[in-house]
């Protein structure tokens, strides 16, 4: 069941489209038979108890992991079958916050945010810096081009990741556990600034997360994965599954262990 | 009633029984992990010594204060309870206790969760590490593999690295370790003229100290210490830092980046070493024979002309650019080590400092054995 409201979605064309995909550490299945479409300006979230494989989903739809079977599919590049020069190509159109902000320590939050910059485009020095300027101040970063990420706190350093993501103004962005480590009000304004981006540069987002309150201001469609069973037990808006999914572990999930426990055994 | 013999400021327990079927079970005192508390075999004995007991009941009306002690000794009691088939009844237990007693008792216990403590054959070991060394020669070879291509793209003008990074790396392995390895090889310039000086002055020969001296140091001994002390300075720093990037996800931002780590991180640590490792064997060359020369003067009272005559006419170029293409092949097998052992690094604070002492533990036996394949190959081309 895929749903999702889509009146903010102007064009709802498939922008990622996971295939049969199995995920494996050597003979150790940790999740099979993936199979769901994330529609372009989508805020898809990944979403699933700790454990179930959530962050090595990321990481096989961002190329560091490879799947044991399965296809990803970008637009209508299969991403997993690319030749290293194509996958480089689909890399540089995507943007990824890590979930310990990943910044390179040794460099400065500007350094950081120019160096793909100065690898993939022709811009001089002083149009990097500026570059590099708007994007801390789109983070609200104004001023700290700068400082070290050992200067600045752990919110900051994932807005400043956030900006460096976003350097080269990528179609996708991928969020790992963006609200681990924050305070909620951090949390609320990087939420925000999600679905700010979705509005202003009509990106595609997944977000990888377990943070409901999170799920349930910038979501528009998820894929639920279950550690037990090693499956995904439900695709679509979150808003939906919990008006109407009948599986105990997704409602049970959703309100916070409210539902589906014993009591919800009867709606099977 | 048993076990009265306790202190009075330790928890106690006692055993009554109300019909021949059921124990009940007294607890009295404070129950405290850090007194001594009653262990849990007087139960067993207890209901050891009537084998027909049914039900098992508490009474806590005496106990005085309880932690986790008492917990534990709760749940032993019910699987206890559980194996022989006896029905527990907690109602006399404080409500408090009971509901810790249920959240342990909530999750059942994952199969496979706990580690198999079963031993494993021994074949079994063997095999495994077998396969294990076999995938370690294949990742080994491979990243001399992707280092060889990644050098090739810099021959080619193509690498992507900083020329800032490899600027900080020949700093930190070339001008800061100057002072370290002058140290060492003063030193080890030291010990050779002593171990010669001891021998050859009892022919009155001893001026061949300067021979022995200057041609040790700079076929070998200037090379081979510098290695050594670079590969527990820098090679251990390599693996320490690049592990803490893999660690901070730094190394995955690169690449998703569609920046070569091997180009943007590994290039230029191989680049400072093949740089810095001939001027640091040089400058052990002179400061070693500087020990040498301090001996010779100091010890056996020869002039500092002669020992200086004596050394240059003994020293061939051969034997101190042969000194000098040792040290720098030990640099890359330096860098290399260091930077795979990096690569290699777990996902936690300690896997970083494993991999920095595999790394210097590697490093050096490569070392070592290349030592070993040089002199073969020096040999056999009579150099």
């Amino acid at each position: 069941m895929i749903t999702g409201n889509s009146e903010n979605r102007p064009s709802a064309q498939p922008h990622i489209v996971v295939r049969n995909l199995t995920m494996a550490y050597g003979s150790f299945v940790l999740m099979r038979d993936l199979n769901f479409v994330v529609k372009r300006g989508d805020i898809f979230i990944i979403m699933g108890g700790s454990g179930c494989g959530k962050s090595t989903l990321l990481r096989h739809l961002i190329g560091l992991k490879e799947p044991a079977t399965g296809d990803i599919t970008y637009g209508d590049v299969n991403f997993t079958r690319a030749s290293p020069e194509q996958r480089e190509l689909m890399l540089r159109r995507f943007g990824i916050l890590y979930q310990s902000g990943a910044l390179w320590s040794s460099m400065t939050l500007a350094e950081n945010i120019g160096l793909p910059l100065g690898e993939f485009t022709d811009l001089t020095a002083s149009q990097i810096r500026e570059i590099a300027a708007l994007k801390l101040a789109l983070v609200g970063l104004k001023g700290f081009e700068d400082f070290y990420p050992n200067q600045i706190s752990g919110g900051m350093q994932k807005r400043a990741g956030l900006a460096r993501a976003m350097a080269l103004d990528p179609d996708i962005l991928f969020f790992d556990e963006p609200s681990a480590g924050l305070d909620p009000i951090s949390s609320r304004l990087l939420d925000d600034l999600i679905l700010e981006l979705r509005a202003n540069l009509g990106a595609t987002i997944v977000v990888v997360t377990h943070e409901l309150a999170s799920i349930f201001t910038i979501a528009n469609n998820s894929v639920f994965l279950d550690a037990e069973s090693r499956v995904q037990i439900a695709t679509g808006d979150p808003h939906d599954m919990l008006a109407h999914s009948k599986d105990p572990r997704v409602r049970k999930f959703l309100t916070r262990g409210q539902e589906g426990g014993e009591a919800a055994d009867n709606h099977e | 009633m048993g076990a009265g013999a306790q202190r009075l400021d330790q928890g106690r327990i006692s055993f009554d029984r109300h019909s021949n079927s059921t124990l009940v079970v007294h607890l009295s005192g404070p129950w405290h992990l850090q007194r001594d508390l009653p262990p849990i075999s007087l139960l067993l004995s207890e209901l050891g010594s009537r084998p027909e007991t049914r039900r098992l009941a508490y009474e806590t009306a005496e106990l005085t204060h309880w932690d986790s002690g008492l917990i534990s000794f709760l749940t032993n009691a019910a699987e206890i309870c559980r194996a022989r088939g006896i029905a527990e009844d907690r109602g006399g237990l404080p409500a408090g206790l009971r509901r810790l007693l249920e959240l342990a008792e909530a999750v059942p216990e994952k199969k496979g969760a706990r580690s198999e403590a079963a031993r494993v054959p021994f074949f079994t070991r063997v095999g495994n590490a077998t396969l294990g060394y076999g995938l370690s020669v294949n990742e080994f070879l491979s990243f001399l593999g992707e280092v060889t291509l990644a050098f090739g793209k810099f021959l080619r003008g193509k690498a992507r690295y900083r020329k800032i990074d490899l600027m900080e790396v020949i700093q930190e392995c070339g001008p800061d370790a100057v002072g370290i390895v002058a140290l060492i090889s003063f030193l080890v310039g030291v010990i050779l003229a002593f171990m010669g000086a001891v021998q050859l002055s009892q022919f009155g020969a001893s001026i061949y100290v300067a021979d022995l001296v200057g041609i040790g140091m700079v076929r070998d001994m200037a090379a081979m210490m510098t290695a050594i002390i670079m590969s527990g300075r820098t090679g251990a720093a390599f693996a320490a830092k690049l592990g803490t990037m893999k660690v901070t996800q730094e190394i995955d931002a690169l690449t998703t980046m569609g920046v070569s780590p091997l180009e943007f991180l590994v290039l230029p640590r191989i680049l400072a070493l093949i740089l810095m490792m001939p001027l640091l064997c040089i400058c052990a060359d002179l400061v070693g024979i500087l020990g040498g020369l301090f001996v010779g003067v100091a010890m056996l009272g020869l002039s500092p002309g002669s020992y200086m005559r004596e050394t240059i006419s003994t020293l061939t170029l051969i034997n101190l650019f042969g000194g000098i293409i040792k040290g720098t092949f030990y640099g890359v097998l330096i860098a290399i080590a260091g930077c795979l052992r990096g690569f290699q690094c777990g996902n936690s604070s300690s896997a970083v400092g494993d991999a920095a002492t595999q790394a210097v533990v590697m490093a050096i036996v490569m070392i070592v054995v290349a030592c070993g394949l040089f002199a073969v190959v020096f040999n056999f081309l009579g150099i």
